[in-house]
């Protein structure tokens, strides 16, 4: 079956995971498994040594979970409930690593979106973009 | 014993993510050889779970704990057969574009893996 056919198949429906968006589905989603792990172990076992770098870690983890998950399910409603996720993820990651940048002090443990990610390999900043470029360009597709 | 593994599952790690970049590159699906890299790559693995448990019980302990340790071996064991999967339902270039992606993230697990087992 061809891609157009599927798409009629499928109605109008936009499938989200075809292409690209297959690896941006993995990258979210071993995020969310690195992100939720991490966070859940942090804040049941030592949580009152950094709470806020824990919970950020936490809210990070929630953004990047639901990311997957409207990927995953795709139609436009999630398409576009994932392009405000993004924005928001991004918004966290720049707000979050400057931050960390300026005061080091509030944070005595790092968090996934500490330094613009540098622990993650900068993944954090590069994926909220290309998560963007691809939403933005699933509409297009879908429009034409 | 756990460290040689670690450096085995490393470089075949990054050898399998070239070689599946390089399919990516060349516009190409993942095929019935890259599969067996997979398995390859998925075999040392769980070669090294087994050994790390198996070590584990013997008394040894992991520097940064053994729950991290021993679920940093269980994310390194599904990392591969997972993109794997992903790449059977996308049968283009960006399916074997995820399986590279997978196998560079378990060589990242690897690093972290022997940060945590090593005393330092």
């Amino acid at each position: 079956m061809t891609e157009t056919q599927e798409k009629a198949a499928q109605g109008t429906k936009a499938r989200l995971v075809t292409g690209p968006g297959i690896l941006l589905v993995w990258l979210y989603g071993v995020m969310s498994v690195g992100a939720v792990s991490r966070s859940i172990y942090q804040i049941a076992t030592e949580f009152d040594r950094a709470p806020l770098a824990y919970t950020l870690s936490a809210v990070a983890a929630v953004v990047y979970a639901f990311i997957t998950y409207t990927l995953v399910r795709g139609g436009e409603t999630a398409r576009r409930a994932a392009l405000v996720c993004c924005a928001a993820e991004l918004t966290g990651v720049l707000i979050v690593g400057t931050w960390t940048l300026i005061e080091p002090s509030a944070f005595p443990d790092a968090t996934v979106w500490s330094d613009y990610g540098y622990g993650y390999l900068f993944i954090p900043v590069l994926l909220p973009l290309s998560g963007i470029w691809w939403l933005r360009r699933s509409r297009t597709a879908t429009a034409a | 014993m756990l460290d040689a593994l670690t450096v085995a599952v490393s470089v075949a790690a990054l050898a399998l993510a070239a070689w599946c970049g390089y399919a990516a590159f060349r516009d190409q699906s993942t095929k019935d050889w890259h599969f067996i890299g997979m398995a390859v790559v998925t075999f040392l693995v769980l070669v090294q779970l087994i050994v790390g448990i198996v070590q584990l019980t013997r008394g040894e302990k992991a520097e940064e704990g053994a729950t991290i340790f021993v679920a940093y071996l269980l994310g390194a064991l599904c990392a591969v057969p997972i993109a794997g999967f992903m790449s059977l339902a996308e049968r283009s270039r960006w399916g074997s574009a995820t399986v590279a992606a997978g196998a560079v993230v378990l060589a990242v697990l690897e690093v972290r893996l022997y940060d945590i087992w090593t005393v330092g």
